[in-house]
């Protein structure tokens, strides 16, 4: 009797859980479904590769221009040089925490990060508007310091934290024996570092880097505030941008609903869903592969 | 036991919040950021007045207050441009019926760094300027320096605005536009900083934003006209040539604190108070 009553409550929690498992995936394809539902339908008017590859932004307009190359060049623009800011940075950094700080202070260390990640992306947004914006004016003798490098810079504070927290984790679990093997063959610390351990990590130093990329990419607050947003073709990153994600919050309070103009803010959000969608693949199928 | 309280006092405190709302009559405003400081004041005065009503004032651009006018979203939407025939049809489909008030009119200042030597241009040299076929001052009688140029996001009505009758002149066949490689920034204030840090950029704003770390450009219709500063006085007597009207919309003809509250603004009261925000008056 007893018995009976046990194996009936587990089989409830067992379901209660599998629904809430499946919930996850479920929200993600109605979110997938409605996304492309919106935006397939500007290609009534628009030919994809007319989207795509076109450099005139003119959503307002009558008839209105919609061409995203100026804002996926923009976004990329932006992450590259977040990725080229960060990467570096965040990998040393995960490698001093993990194998050469002492106790105590690698703890203080991972709090400061923590903190780090804390921050909203609007307030660094605002303290990259006030500081960085025109120090970067002064320094490169620019006409506006609203450029693709100086939402790099502030991105690449955001990406950091993740960055630095995957790759400590990957770092934190190769075996123990890997690292006493090498010394005890007379390698030196710095040697077991660099031609032991962060190739036994590299799929998870890998995922760390897509993982703060996939942060990047899709971040919209600080870019919108300090990038400048203009929807030209960027030519270096000295130039001002427009970000696909800055695009969107921009300007979906203006498009009135079931306009052309609110489809190609859909198209825009597929575009940014394909991409980090990629990323994310690619950050998982490296943490996998070791497995 | 202790559920059922907790219940209780859940829906007790839903209930008596809506009968509060209803009680102190509660009106939202959004749109137009070159109104927001406007309707402030506005609301400001009128609340001293009627203790009983609430007023809530947001931007966000006449765009985004027109949207929320149609989808029921505010009471009053705030526009520094005319309704778009789109808009209306897309109102009447779900059942709301702009009804438009001209509340004020507004000059828009063109604006540049207090140590730029350019101090008047014409709204050729303008729409040339912001079009991109100017990129340099020395172009315009200033120094050899690149043109920054400083645009609202196109949300804003005073983009529309200045794009329909400094860019087009006015005429619905023109097809210029934006310089791409204008800036686009989200806020009358933002403009205002930037051009006040940077000597090379040039923006434009409501007339209300002019404060001494920019310098009003002054404008000529063709180059045989007097150059024309933004000031009120020019405004009111139709001389200065980039001015226009504000308005508000609501769902129909107002009616209740709604009425009341927009009879407030085209009082005499409320006219002066259009003065002191540096906008002009429509009545005398």
């Amino acid at each position: 009797m007893r018995l009976t009553l046990f194996k009936i409550k587990e089989f409830f929690i067992e379901k209660l859980i599998f629904l809430c498992g499946l919930a996850c995936i479920f929200f993600v394809l109605l979110i997938f479904v409605f996304l492309l539902k919106e935006g397939i339908s500007l290609f009534h008017t628009v030919t994809p590769v007319q989207f795509l590859t076109g450099k005139n932004w003119y959503p307002i307009s009558d008839p209105a221009q919609l061409e995203i190359l100026p804002l996926i060049l923009g976004s990329l623009w932006v992450t590259l040089g977040a990725a080229i800011i960060s990467i570096p940075i965040g990998v040393a950094c995960a490698i001093y925490i993990a194998e050469v700080a002492h106790p105590k202070l690698k703890e203080l260390l991972k709090t400061g990060i923590e903190l780090l990640a804390a921050i909203p992306s609007v307030v660094l947004g605002f303290i990259g508007m006030v500081t960085l914006v025109p120090w970067v004016k002064s320094v490169f003798n620019l006409p506006t310091g609203l450029t693709a490098l100086s939402g790099s810079i502030m991105l690449a504070f955001m990406a950091m934290p993740t960055i630095v927290s995957v790759a400590e984790d990957a770092l934190y679990s190769i075996p123990k024996s890997y690292k006493e093997g090498s010394l005890a063959l007379g390698a030196t610390h710095w040697q077991t570092i660099y031609r032991v351990l962060v190739p036994a990590a590299s799929s998870g130093i890998v995922a760390a880097v897509m993982l703060g990329i996939g942060r990047v990419i899709g971040e919209t607050m600080a870019v919108m505030m300090i990038t400048g947003n203009a929807a030209l073709m960027p030519h270096s990153i000295l130039q001002p941008v427009r970000t696909l994600t800055a695009t969107i919050a921009a300007e979906m309070g203006e498009a009135v609903v079931g306009s052309e103009h609110y489809f190609a803010l859909f198209a825009v959000g597929i575009v940014l869903f394909v991409i980090s969608f990629a990323i994310n693949v690619t950050a998982d199928s490296f943490l996998h592969k070791k497995r | 036991m202790f559920k059922k309280w907790v219940i209780t006092f859940v829906l007790g405190t839903f209930i008596n919040s809506t009968g509060w709302a209803k009680d102190s009559n509660s009106i939202q405003i959004k749109g137009s950021d070159t109104m927001v400081n406007l309707s402030q004041a506005w609301a400001e005065k009128f609340m001293e007045k009627n203790p009983n009503d609430f007023i809530a004032v947001t931007g966000g651009g006449s765009g985004t207050g027109i949207s929320s006018l149609i989808s029921g979203t505010c009471d009053i939407a705030n526009s520094s441009r005319e309704i778009k025939a789109k808009e209306i049809a897309l109102a009447q489909k779900r059942g709301v019926n702009p009804y438009e008030i001209k509340v004020g009119l507004d000059g828009l200042a063109v604006v540049v760094h207090p140590s730029n030597s350019v101090s008047q241009l014409t709204l050729q040299q303008l729409a040339d300027i912001f079009t991109g076929k100017i990129s340099n001052w020395k172009e315009v009688g200033g120094k050899d320096l690149k043109i920054v140029l400083l645009s609202r996001e196109v949300n804003s009505g005073t983009h529309v605005y200045f794009k329909e009758h400094v860019l087009r002149k006015g005429d619905p066949a023109s097809k210029e536009e934006f310089s791409p490689g204008a800036l686009m920034l989200s806020s009358s204030q933002a403009l205002a900083d930037e051009v006040a840090g940077n000597s090379g950029a040039i923006g434009y704003y409501g007339m209300g934003y002019i404060s001494p770390k920019q310098k009003p450009v002054s404008i000529a219709k063709d180059a045989k006209s007097p150059y024309i500063s933004p000031k009120i006085e020019n405004v009111t007597n139709g001389k200065y040539p980039i001015s226009r009207p504000l308005f508000i919309y609501t769902n129909g003809i107002p009616n209740g604190s709604v009425k009341k509250f927009a009879d407030f603004m085209l009082s005499k009261e409320g006219q002066e108070i259009v003065l002191q925000t540096d906008f002009v008056p429509i009545k005398k």
